[in-house]
């Protein structure tokens, strides 16, 4: 048992070391199972993170986890190296967080898509079925068929709130659209199938969808090589992914995680960065839908009017939109 | 020639031909490595200070071995019936569904005395209940072992997630878990008993369910090769005909080997549910089921071996870890890459060096054999 005593005093010392550091600035991040180049949601992050190394030339520690019990433990030795601020990636990381930033309350943490309530955390969450519902309004309009679908990836809570954004919004421009649902699968690999996901697109393009949202992370590359192939329209998620196939991409329902990212960092950074619940929606520009140059043509002025009216009114509080996960269904 | 009156000993084909196998993975990655721009003989350093460096890393490095360990004895004993079971991922789901099931039935109630049975029970039984149908296929329908056990991982999987999504989930909670175990759900961590006994260690996920993996090693071992069923169940691994001549009836001894086989993976949940995460969550078995088949070839299909194997990839899945966080250029595919070179060399390739090995104990035995004559 000596010698477990003598790595205590090794690791202690180790800690007492990083902790005279922390005065110079030292931010990390610990990207969740999908990976860092999952072009999709940790994607979203490492955008962000890296934008901020370029403007400030300081660079970050990053780990990507690969099972449940190492997400406690890469936060815990960010926070032992005097890390701060740590962004914490994805909703599955916040009990590990919870944990690490109370064993760590003077360095500060942040938490994208949940919530945590401790004094030294930021948490930052999305209001996905309002974006989801502004493209599924899209979708509608576009619809000549008055069928539109939905692929999601993984079968959780969070992809059937943006499903039932989507079919709200769908039905709010025409009460009469027709959805069609489908997941991709039951396992995290349904978050980067894209053979699967173009074999749900065409099935749902066979039955006369002719415009689908893809909420699948890499699968969706899959659902709009489909809807190119097929001469229908897609709608891509998260980042804005209207650049992949212009023409084919009718708009995409960003989710802004890259702001999120790099507020945490500008802001610890320069100072004012604050601790707290952070529910990004339409309102604080969190979630939106994506207009450029590649859609432009594709999205009539009259669509545009109304989909913005719509937006204009849920910010207003004027309109609700139902949140799956308030209840864990979709009944309107 | 005189070569062949050289037997070559157990302890070289145990022993050296596996560390040969190691080797020459670690020579390929260590070129990989180069390649990329970093220090081979640093990165093995960090992974060997990352797995055993301080008693944090000891504990998450024996974390893992006692997964592995569950895992590899499960394929093992269905190996030596020559069944394939590939669905230990599976059972290990399934399992640990029991597991999970038991714990919230009755934690409210009951204590942690009375948990621990029933907790090692309902594991046991949903595991092997997941590996009865394959079994039950393959001994009286023909069905072969490594399609349906393959099929019931995806099934595993599916049930598990409609499960947690819509039945099991906590009301409110983001993400598809159950409510988190009471305190007599919960297998006592070894800082904890560590502390009972005065001594202070840094906190890990380490529990007591490495003692339960040795002692199934233990039981395993007295079951294979020391009880008439063991002797049943090598017999129709070594040819099914003479099993049948002798009396043994295979369909029984294929359904009996399978349960045990899934009861074994099905302790990976006491591990990681009742050990680690005080809940039932999804995809806790993270392929540990998959990687106990590298385990148990590597280990030779024998506990002692598994142990040995198990250790190892814990080594590799905890060094690999740190690996990766010390070093920015080593990307977590870069850690795959190096476990995977060492499946493939003490696995799929662990025969070819024996050969060699061989030869060059039998070069140097006869070598030595001769400068004795010489002598006397």
């Amino acid at each position: 048992m000596r010698e477990f005593s003598s790595l205590i005093g090794v690791a202690a010392l180790l800690v007492s070391v990083s902790s005279s550091n922390a005065a110079d600035f030292k931010p990390a991040v610990v990207f969740d199972m999908g990976g860092k180049f999952d072009q999709s949601f940790n994607e979203g992050i490492f955008n962000g993170v890296e934008k901020f190394k370029k403007e400030s030339g300081i660079s970050y520690r990053e780990f990507e986890v690969t099972n449940e019990t190492q997400r406690e433990q890469a936060l815990r030795k960010m926070a032992q190296r005097g890390s701060d601020p740590i962004i914490g990636v994805g909703f599955a990381q916040a009990p590990a967080l919870e944990i690490v930033a109370k064993e760590f309350p003077k360095q500060r943490f942040t938490l994208i898509d949940m919530v945590v309530d401790l004094p030294n955390v930021q948490s930052v969450v999305f209001k996905e079925h309002e974006g989801s519902f502004l493209v599924g309004m899209m979708a509608a309009m576009k619809s000549e068929t008055g069928k539109v679908g939905f692929v999601g990836g993984m079968d959780i809570p969070l992809i059937r709130r943006f499903a039932c954004g989507y079919e709200q919004g769908a039905k709010h421009a025409n009460a009469k659209v027709e959805v069609i649902q489908n997941m991709t699968g039951n396992t995290p690999a349904a978050w980067n199938d894209p053979g699967r996901g173009s074999e749900l697109a065409k099935g749902q393009f066979d039955r006369g969808v002719d415009v689908v949202f893809a909420a699948a992370g890499g699968t969706g590359s899959g659902v709009y090589q489909a809807a190119k192939d097929a001469g229908k329209f897609a709608i891509g998620v998260d980042s804005n992914q209207n650049h992949l196939h212009p023409g084919t991409m009718l708009t995409s329902m960003v989710k802004r995680v890259d702001v999120a990212a790099y507020n945490s960092f500008d802001t610890a950074h320069k100072g004012g960065w604050t601790p707290g619940i952070q529910v990004l929606g339409l309102a604080e520009g969190g979630v939106d839908y994506a207009m450029d140059e590649h859609n432009a043509n594709l999205v009539s002025s009259k669509m545009r009017s109304a989909v913005d009216k719509a937006k204009a009114d849920i910010i207003a509080g004027k309109l609700k939109v139902h949140d799956y996960m308030s209840d864990n269904s979709c009944s309107m | 020639m005189k070569a062949s009156h050289v037997s070559v000993p157990a302890w070289v084909t145990i022993g050296v031909v596996p560390v040969v196998n190691i080797a020459m993975a670690l020579f390929l990655s260590g070129l990989i490595i180069l390649l990329i721009g970093e220090n081979p003989i640093d990165a093995v350093q960090l992974i060997f200070i990352g797995a055993f460096g301080y008693d944090e890393a000891i504990g998450y490095t024996l974390y893992y071995t006692t997964n592995f360990i569950f895992t590899g004895l499960a394929v093992a004993i269905a190996f030596h019936a020559m069944l394939f079971n590939i669905g230990g991922e599976g059972q290990a789901y399934i399992g640990g569904l029991g597991i999970g099931l038991a714990i919230l039935a009755f934690d409210h109630t009951l204590p942690f005395w009375l948990m621990l049975p029933i907790m090692l029970s309902a594991g046991a039984l949903f595991g092997a209940a997941w590996a009865f149908i394959p079994a039950w296929a393959q001994a009286y329908r023909g069905s072969h072992i490594v399609i349906t056990t393959i099929m019931f991982n995806f099934i595993a999987s599916a049930l598990m997630v409609y499960l947690l999504v819509n039945v099991l989930v906590e009301p409110g909670n983001m993400s598809p878990e159950t409510r988190e175990f009471l305190p007599s759900g919960h297998l006592p961590f070894m800082h904890e008993v560590f502390a009972w006994f005065g001594i202070a260690i840094t906190k890990s996920p380490l529990n007591i369910s490495i003692f339960w993996a040795l002692i199934c090693c233990v039981l395993l071992w007295f079951y294979i090769w020391r009880t008439r069923w063991g002797y049943a169940l090598r017999t129709v691994g070594h040819s099914e005909r003479a099993a049948v001549y002798a009396g043994i009836r295979p369909q029984r001894v294929i359904v009996i080997t399978m349960c045990i086989s899934g009861a074994l993976a099905g302790f990976v949940g006491i591990n990681e549910l009742a050990g680690v995460q005080h809940r039932l969550l999804l995809n806790f078995t993270a392929g540990y089921g998959f990687t106990g088949i590298a385990v148990s070839l590597m280990g030779r299909n024998h506990p002692l071996g598994i142990v040995l194997a198990s250790l190892l990839f814990g080594i590799l899945y905890q060094g690999g870890a740190e690996l990766a966080f010390e070093m920015p250029k080593i990307s977590r595919e870069m850690v795959v890459t190096i476990q995977g070179l060492v499946i493939l060399f003490s696995g799929a390739l662990a025969y070819m060096s024996e050969p060699w090995v061989a030869r060059a104990y039998t070069f140097v035995a006869l070598g030595l054999t001769q400068q004795r004559a010489g002598e006397a």
